[in-house]
């Protein structure tokens, strides 16, 4: 426990190995601080670690879910859910970059048929994972900013 | 090779060797295409032609290709008589269309829309242009030109001259020219150059490429000169749009200089950049490139009916 700079807690989830400066980004995919009743959230960015610089985020009292983990995945591939229970690690899953992404980006094309009133949900394909590149399926264009395209 | 049921959204969805099927089986279409033989090959089938926005190569080929091989066509050549005026989406004009053909060709203004309307119909959808995206029957007729008038696609040097950041035709050809290895150099302005993305995935299928801003240089060594029309509206400033025009006008003068046996091809409408004094001489493609499409189209359809293997 060497590594904690703050104070540890009983029950929640630490998302370790964010990529350092997307700790804001995974709040807002968490939608923090709208949808925290009384737990405390703590962000740490840009801390040393043993491979490389990277954010923490830890929420108390929360659980994530498998939808918020996908999205998280996107702007932090190398991300690590940890889920604490009784101040302990219990579970750890690293986070996966699906090969398609349905219904988390929208494109940013404003002439895609995805941004119409069609029935069907953003879709992309994964062109590359490190760096990652993402394409839409429907008007192939890549999506430049991913975190700015997430719903 | 099975084409009967397949989607022609992007000529991407097509290897080398179904391109050169399609091709082939094209080539034997020409003296029904020209109406000196006739066929029934299609005979009891329907295809629906929607149009949602205007065109007029594009339809006319097409319904003269399924007419030319015995079948029938229903459709729209303009969205303004139909449900989409009263807001229904294109996947519901496309599910109910479907109940009523055997194929759907289709132009949208969106891009992705082909693709999405092939998601929901089980005929065979063909992609007659969505918006800035694909338009694979053109850059098919394109190839078939190509071939038929050079005897080879991959010997050639092919310019691209004009609009080749916004034009949707010469994306989707310098791909398939890149397929089969082609010679090419884009000729533009800086500010109409081709998007790097294209050059990138072209270069990485093994294509030569070379930019060049002055047409009277790239003649020299091209075997063909595909110029597209530039667009006034992309330009601001109309004196910049002036400037541009002017450099790339293709006349006699011009191809004095020009390898022999150069083609010139425009997939039309073409305003300034061709010369009239050209059409009757034998660097005029553009009108027999037109008519290809019918030849092309009637291949597209007879595969993805079955009509022919
Ligand atoms: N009770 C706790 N309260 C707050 N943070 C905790 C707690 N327990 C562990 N952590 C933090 O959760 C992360 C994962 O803990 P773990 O003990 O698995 O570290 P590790 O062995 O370094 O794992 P990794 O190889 O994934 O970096 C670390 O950042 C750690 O500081
Ligand atoms: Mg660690
Ligand atoms: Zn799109």
């Amino acid at each position: 426990m060497k590594e904690l700079k703050i104070q540890p807690i009983k029950n929640g989830t630490v998302i370790d190995h964010i990529t350092p400066g997307n700790a804001l980004k995974v709040l807002k995919i968490l939608k923090i601080p709208e949808n925290v009743s009384d737990s405390i959230v703590s962000a740490v960015m840009n801390v040393e670690s043993k491979r490389g610089r990277k954010d923490i985020v830890k929420i108390e009292n929360r659980e994530l879910k498998a939808s918020e983990v996908d999205k998280i995945a996107l702007i932090a591939p190398n991300a690590t859910i940890n889920i604490i229970r009784d101040y302990e690690v219990a579970e750890k899953h690293h986070v996966v970059v699906p090969d398609e992404i349905v219904g988390i980006v929208k494109c940013a094309n404003p002439n895609c048929i995805s941004n119409s009133k069609e029935p069907i949900q953003p879709r992309f394909i994964v062109k590359s994972r490190e760096p990652l590149r993402i394409k839409c399926f429907y008007c192939e264009r890549e999506l430049e900013d991913i975190s700015s395209g997430l719903m | 090779m099975n084409f009967k049921g397949r989607d022609i959204v992007s000529i991407k969805d097509l290897t080398e060797e179904e391109i050169l099927h399609i091709l082939d089986i094209a080539e034997g279409m020409v003296p029904i295409a020209r109406g000196e033989e006739k066929s029934n090959l299609l005979e009891g089938n329907i295809m629906a032609s929607l149009f949602f926005e205007p065109s007029t190569r594009t339809r006319l080929s097409f319904e003269a290709a399924m007419k030319r091989l015995g079948g029938n066509v229903i459709g729209f050549a303009r969205p303004g008589a139909t449900s989409i005026q009263k807001g229904e989406s294109l996947a519901d004009t496309i599910r109910t269309a479907e109940s009523y053909c055997d194929v759907i060709v289709m132009r949208h203004p969106q891009e992705g829309s082909a693709r999405m309307a092939a998601e929901f119909a089980s005929v065979p959808i063909i992609n007659g242009g969505d918006g800035a995206g694909h338009h694979p029957t053109q850059c098919l007729l394109d190839l078939f030109t190509i071939k038929k008038e050079k005897g080879d696609i991959g010997k050639n040097k092919v310019a691209l001259v004009g609009d080749l950041k916004y034009g949707r035709t010469v994306h989707s050809l310098a791909y398939a020219l890149a397929m089969f290895k082609a010679e090419m150099v884009f000729v533009a302005p800086e500010q109409l150059q081709m998007p790097s993305e294209v050059v990138e995935e072209c270069k990485a299928m093994g294509a030569t490429i070379s930019f060049e801003t002055d047409l009277e240089k790239a003649v020299e060594d091209a075997d063909v000169l595909y110029v597209t029309r530039i667009q006034k509206e992309r330009f601001p400033d109309p004196e910049e749009y002036n400037k541009v025009v002017g450099i790339y006008k293709v006349d006699k003068k011009l191809l004095e200089n020009a390898k022999k046996g150069i083609i010139v091809m425009h997939p039309l409408p073409r305003v300034y950049e061709i010369a009239p004094e050209i059409d009757n001489t034998e660097y005029a493609s553009y009108f027999r490139q037109a008519f290809n499409g019918v030849p092309v189209r009637m291949a597209i359809l007879a595969l993805v009916l079955g009509g022919i293997k």
